[in-house]
């Protein structure tokens, strides 16, 4: 008796999820149109940014040089990345650094500059908007800062620090691991008033004024509070927006590190966990071993996504 | 913020004894164009002729951005606009892949790229360029705050989805098409493709200008007209597309 019962309950349950799938599928096929114009995209999307994404992880648990079929090796890259790989560790722990140190600034002070100029008149803001952004597009030119933190007495910085008599012989900065580094933050701080920036400018501009009136009504008594409990609040999708941009520049750093201190650098001073990937998989083509890299960096950045929205939700309230 | 971009603009324009002087300046006594006609005489004497490497650039900058405007807005509009199964997922897993940039996915991106026979042709970068997810991700926050009314209206008025598509939203949102189209050109101009592309001919741009530099102390003054030259192009594209990229930009953000 119990049993038929338990049928039934079920044979309804699937009844039920039969007719929403009934009703999804009708749905899908009554917008097919809305399908036909994402096809292009998502066919392409598909195939250069999720099919990556999934090889990658399969080909992090293979040896897989691209001339032999890759060989299923468990979790033996991973092992040897984290118990073997002492390179790889440093990579860890300068990219950590890197992205503790500019991820965050960077984002403080895009958000602060973007603050400041909001008040200014409109052509003012619009020539600062292009001071501060352009690094971010310029390409190459932080080559540049080869040529500002070069080693010999020619260098700007050290011919400036010598002319003052702070010291008599030049500094190595890009070849002394001392210094490499500081200089690589200085750089790609430099570089960091991305996308992220142009949102909270536009953020800015996007608020309601009437929000402030209400709020000095309500007994917002100073800047501080009027940005913690009205400007953070309304710019929250703006906040996650640069967030998100901010963890993928500050995770990805790769080309200013090989352009300046060289690849590799000395003592691998400055080796990042893109450039390490870089190495195994277009220099030595251990291509398995660099999937298991590339692997274990989506998964870093997905959860630091994931922290910094539940951070956020939290903002002004 | 901008002080290295005008020393490097100082750089290429100073005449060789200069930028070895020592205590070094910033500004040019004796500004000279010097630099840039020995980089024309050193491109000149490359093996493959500079203008095609220019060919080359200009090219996929301009396809890959005209068929990511196009395959992103279609895609952009119905995510935007209809409520379909699936469409919210799709566009989450894009706002995911905001974050794989470069390097991560280029592996595996070889891997399918020499299985699909698209090494070494321009295929390799303009595919790839024409699914940028930031473009997508941009228009379709843009054309939310496109009034529904006006398509309903045009659906009652018997438009198909195309036209409605073509000829009412695409007209809408042309600051949106600057902001796609100031991301891809950025990304496109500055590619050097050196781990997609082998054939000496159908290098890029900046490849070419990356070999130059390379040639070190003797090539010091070459290589700042070159940062400069490179630079110049996204930066004038923004320059004169701000204030619509801004207005872009206010609709940016991710709502969770």
């Amino acid at each position: 008796m119990s049993n038929t019962q338990s049928t039934s309950f079920s044979q309804r349950y699937f009844n039920m999820k039969m007719n929403k799938m009934r009703y999804g599928w009708d749905k899908a096929k009554r917008m097919k149109v809305c399908y036909l114009f994402l096809a292009p995209y998502a066919i392409l999307f598909f195939t250069f940014f999720i099919l990556p994404i999934c090889t990658s992880i399969y080909y992090g648990f293979t040896y897989y040089n691209i001339l032999e079929p890759a060989r299923f090796v468990g979790l033996q890259n991973y092992v040897n990345l984290v118990l073997q790989d002492e390179v790889f560790l440093t990579a860890v722990k300068n990219t950590f650094v890197i992205a503790v140190i500019t991820g965050p600034v960077g984002y403080i002070l895009s958000f602060l500059f973007a603050w400041f100029i909001n008040e200014l008149p409109k052509w003012l803001r619009a020539i600062a908007v292009v001071i501060f952004y352009a690094p971010s597009i310029a390409g190459n030119a932080y080559t540049i800062f080869g040529i500002i933190f070069r080693g010999d007495a020619y260098g700007y910085l050290n011919s400036i620090l010598m002319d003052f008599g702070f010291i008599d012989a030049p500094i190595l900065w890009l070849t002394n691991p001392a210094y490499i580094m500081p200089v690589l933050i200085v750089v790609i701080l430099w570089m960091s008033m991305g996308t992220g920036f142009l949102s909270f400018v536009a953020g800015f501009q996007g608020i309601d004024k009437s929000m402030y009136e209400a709020g000095y009504v309500d007994g917002v008594r100073n800047r501080w509070q009027e940005l913690y409990h009205i400007t953070l609040p309304s710019m929250k999708p703006m906040l996650l927006f640069g967030a998100v941009m901010s963890i993928t520049s500050a995770f990805n750093v790769c080309d200013v590190p090989r352009a300046l201190a060289g690849y590799p650098s000395t003592d691998y001073a400055a080796r990042t966990v893109v450039t390490h990937l870089f190495d195994y998989g277009f220099s030595r083509f251990e291509m398995g071993y660099a999937s298991a890299i590339a692997t274990l960096l989506f998964i870093v950045m997905i959860l630091s996504k994931k922290v910094i929205s539940a951070a956020l939700e939290r903002v002004g309230t | 913020m901008a002080f290295p971009l005008i020393f490097a603009i100082g750089s290429a324009l100073k005449p060789l004894d200069e930028l070895f002087r020592f205590p070094p300046t910033i500004f040019p006594q004796h500004p000279t164009l010097d630099n840039f006609s020995d980089l024309i005489v050193t491109m000149g004497q490359s093996w493959v002729p500079f203008s095609r490497y220019l060919l080359n650039t200009v090219l996929i900058t301009f396809l890959g951005t005209f068929g990511h405007l196009i395959i992103a807005s279609m895609a952009a509009f119905v995510l935007a606009k209809y409520d379909f199964p699936g469409g919210r997922t799709f566009f989450n897993i894009v706002v995911t892949a905001l974050m794989f940039s470069g390097y991560v996915t280029g592996i595996p991106n070889y891997v399918i790229m020499s299985k699909l026979g698209m090494i070494d042709t321009y295929w390799s970068l303009l595919l790839p360029a024409f699914a940028a997810p930031i473009g997508l991700f941009m228009m379709k926050q843009f054309m939310e705050s496109l009034p529904t009314a006006l398509i309903e209206a045009a659906h009652i008025d018997g438009a198909g989805e195309f036209r409605i598509f073509w000829n009412i939203v695409m007209p809408n949102v042309k600051p949106a098409w600057l902001t796609v189209i100031i991301f891809s050109v950025q990304s496109l101009w500055n590619n050097s493709a050196a781990t997609v592309i082998y054939s000496e001919a159908k290098k890029t741009l900046v490849y070419a200008f990356q070999q130059i530099q390379a040639g070190g102390i003797a090539r010091t003054g070459q290589a700042a007209a070159v940062t400069v030259v490179v630079f110049s192009v996204p930066i004038l594209i923004f320059i004169l597309s701000q204030s619509q990229i801004l207005e872009t930009m206010a609709s940016s953000g991710i709502k969770d």
